[in-house]
């Protein structure tokens, strides 16, 4: 599904090199976590990913089922089939929720080629999907994220990835500012679009997103590359010992 | 000769040649005649714009007051704005009413007579009004253009509300001369408790000088939304002169889109107690585009709100300019003032002046203002690109958005949305 070899970037206006050399590898219906520490580089590699400007691919590839994405426009990639899920979701003052969602969704269907879904069949399909998430129908009408809570906001984020049914969905952190209600809540959402066609890259920081997201795989990303990778056990290794460890390993 | 003489003859000669440039009008009544009589001594005092008057220091006048308009052709690519609202039509071709082409004026609630008929009558409720108003205005500012407009203007309409105007009253303005320069004047008087809503939309002439004097009795409510815009180099030059009496309405939106050089003039002024006067506009346009909104409130009742929200949407060149004022006088108590501002610029060559003034006299007032100038949010456009939502389409949507704020002001909702369409329109067109 998605294959990332040898990834280098660096930041566009200052001669600082986040990532060193990602190696990725994630096969159709699986699912990966990245740990690490602050500044390791997880979120970089999101938005790289992504597709956001600020960033210099110094050398490396990535690939989505065979198509190279870096050179893509970000509404490309997302075309493609790829979603980030944001750490912090932007607000979007003035822009109706459901009139965005109506825009992304029938943009990419443009975009694929797949005729336009009419005012009515989005509207009927919004409300569904968050009915299923248990999306209070008012957060849909009020302006993207703004006065969201964390929770609203990450929820938003699942609500969207189940709408435009991605092939590659990558979560930045979206158990930051979560409850552990809310956590149970998003993760349930992800849990149920998991299917053999889709895969994901869940990153966080602690291991207890990943006690509801069971990954079938484990990285730990360290200064601008992957140091380990594992099974789920490696989450519950770095939860007790930390990561110093891990780095000592391989020093 | 020294130099401050030598500007004020040179006022003085524009004033003179603006006043022989436009033909005085048939004679009307007496009071009428003395109206336009006070009005010529006003301008020919003040003399006529120039760019070292404080007030046009951020708009060159020289469009409006030189020589014959440029060549202005019309863009007829779109139907005219409010065409799908109900409403009374009264059409005007090149600054002219065209009876042939407009609705029958009779309308439940409301009183419309051509402005000529009007002055002409010995008695009339515009006797008192006539450029009332506008005298009122000059001061602590002088306006000379509007007082061209009340001595030379034969054109417009004087519309008495009564009741509740059973349908909105569209002035709408066409031109087919390409070197179009016309006057036109519209007087409104809102009856006590009486309500109506004015449209005007049209690109008008190639060169316009329009001016509205509108009087908001006690409990009335007077709602107006204008269009303007379309054909690149149009030149314009309004004004509106509203007085509010108590615990009456006034909101005035403006919409431009495009045109060489629009100033939009408003001054309102509070005379009764717990009135509320809302000024609006936005205002998009690229390349040539000069648009200025300047505005003056002055608060001399009490416990009376006024807003003022501006929103400026400019690209490759185009230049934007707010001045807007408060003035709250010393027994202005508990005024609510507020003055916003804002202008998005799509790319580097855009420039946006921004001139907010408070004043204020009372101690017991809440007022602010703010102005603010800045580009799309880089992060915010990412977010809707990364769901899928082209660059142009992600920008329109930030755009539409942006300018939402100042058509929110609007409350009539199908003619906020013929604005929201109108919008959109154009950034199909003309943003990417």
């Amino acid at each position: 599904m998605l294959e990332i070899s040898n990834l280098h970037v660096k930041l566009a206006d200052e001669d600082k090199t986040i990532l060193k050399g990602v190696d990725l590898n994630i096969g159709a219906g699986e699912v990966h976590a990245i740990m690490g520490p602050n500044g390791s580089g997880k979120s970089t590699l999101s938005y790289v990913l992504a597709g956001k400007s600020g960033y210099d691919v110094t050398d490396g590839t990535a690939t989505l089922l065979g198509e190279d994405i870096l050179g893509m426009e970000p509404e490309e990639r997302a075309a493609a089939g790829l979603f980030l899920a944001f750490q912090y979701p932007v607000e979007i003052p003035g822009v109706g929720n459901m009139t965005f969602l109506r825009t992304a969704l029938n943009a990419q269907r443009q975009a694929r080629g797949e005729p336009e879904l009419s005012a009515g069949a989005v509207l009927k399909l919004i409300r569904a999907t968050a009915k299923d998430l248990k999306i209070d129908a008012e957060m849909l009408k009020r302006p993207v994220n703004v006065g969201f809570s964390g929770g609203e906001k990450k929820r938003n984020e699942i609500m969207q990835m189940a709408l435009l049914e991605p092939k590659m969905c990558i979560l930045d952190e979206t158990d930051s500012g979560l409850d552990v209600d809310a956590m149970k809540l998003v993760a349930d959402g992800v849990n149920a679009l998991r299917d053999k066609g889709r895969s994901f890259l869940v990153i966080t920081h602690y291991q207890r997103l990943l006690d509801h997201i069971r990954p079938d795989v484990v990285h730990i990303m360290s200064e601008g590359r992957m140091i380990a990778n594992g099974g789920p056990e490696l989450a519950i290794e770095v939860e007790t010992n930390g990561y110093a460890d891990l780095k000592l390993q391989v020093a | 000769m020294d130099a401050r003489a030598r500007t004020q003859a040179v006022k003085a000669e524009l004033a003179e040649t603006l006043l022989a440039r436009h033909p005085a009008p048939a004679k009307g009544a007496a009071w009428a005649e003395s109206a336009r009589d006070a009005a010529r001594a006003r301008l020919l005092a003040m003399g006529g714009p120039g760019r070292r008057d404080e007030y046009w220091r951020r708009t060159d006048p020289a469009p409006l007051v030189d020589g014959a308009p440029r060549a202005a052709a019309l863009v007829l690519d779109e139907t005219p704005i409010f065409d799908e609202v109900d409403a009374l039509r009264l059409i005007f071709v090149d600054g002219e009413f065209r009876a042939d082409l407009s609705d029958d004026p009779t309308l439940d609630g409301v009183e419309i007579q051509p402005l000529q008929d009007a002055l002409g009558a010995d008695i009339h409720w515009a006797k008192g009004l006539f450029g009332a108003l506008e005298a009122a205005g000059q001061d602590p500012v002088a306006r000379p253009l509007a007082a061209l407009n009340t001595a030379r203007a034969s054109e417009g309409f004087c519309v008495r509300v009564t009741g509740k105007s059973a349908r909105p009253i569209n002035f709408r303005y066409l031109h087919e001369s390409e070197t179009s320069d016309a006057v036109v004047r519209h007087l409104v008087r809102v009856e006590s408790g009486a309500e109506v809503t004015i449209l005007e939309n049209g690109p008008a002439a190639a060169r316009i000088n329009k001016a509205m004097e509108i009087d908001v009795a006690a409990g009335a409510t007077c709602h107006h939304v204008r269009a303007e815009g379309r054909d690149h180099d149009r030149v314009s030059a309004s004004h509106i002169f509203a007085r509010l009496a108590e615990r009456s309405l006034f909101k005035s939106f403006t919409l431009t889109v495009n045109g060489r050089l629009t100033r939009n003039e408003t001054v309102v002024e509070f005379t009764g107690d717990e009135a509320i006067g809302h000024v609006a506009g936005a205002a998009i346009g690229a390349e040539g585009f000069r648009h200025d909104d300047t505005v003056f409130v002055t608060h001399d009742a009490e416990r009376c709100e006024s807003r003022q929200v501006f929103k400026k949407v400019l690209k490759s060149g185009a230049q934007g300019v707010f001045q807007g004022k408060i003035l709250v006088k010393k027994d202005a108590q508990k005024t609510d003032g507020y003055q916003i501002s804002q202008a998005l610029l799509l790319d580097e060559d855009a420039r946006f002046d921004a001139k907010p003034e408070l004043e204020i006299y009372a101690d017991d007032v809440a007022c602010s203002h703010g102005s603010t100038c800045g580009e799309v949010d880089e992060d915010a456009l990412f977010y809707l690109r990364s769901r899928g939502v082209p660059e142009d389409e992600a920008t329109a949507l930030m755009v539409l958005a942006f300018v939402d704020e100042a058509v929110a002001e609007i409350d009539d909702e199908a003619i906020a949305d013929v604005i929201r369409s109108r919008v959109a329109g154009w950034l199909d067109r003309r943003v990417g």
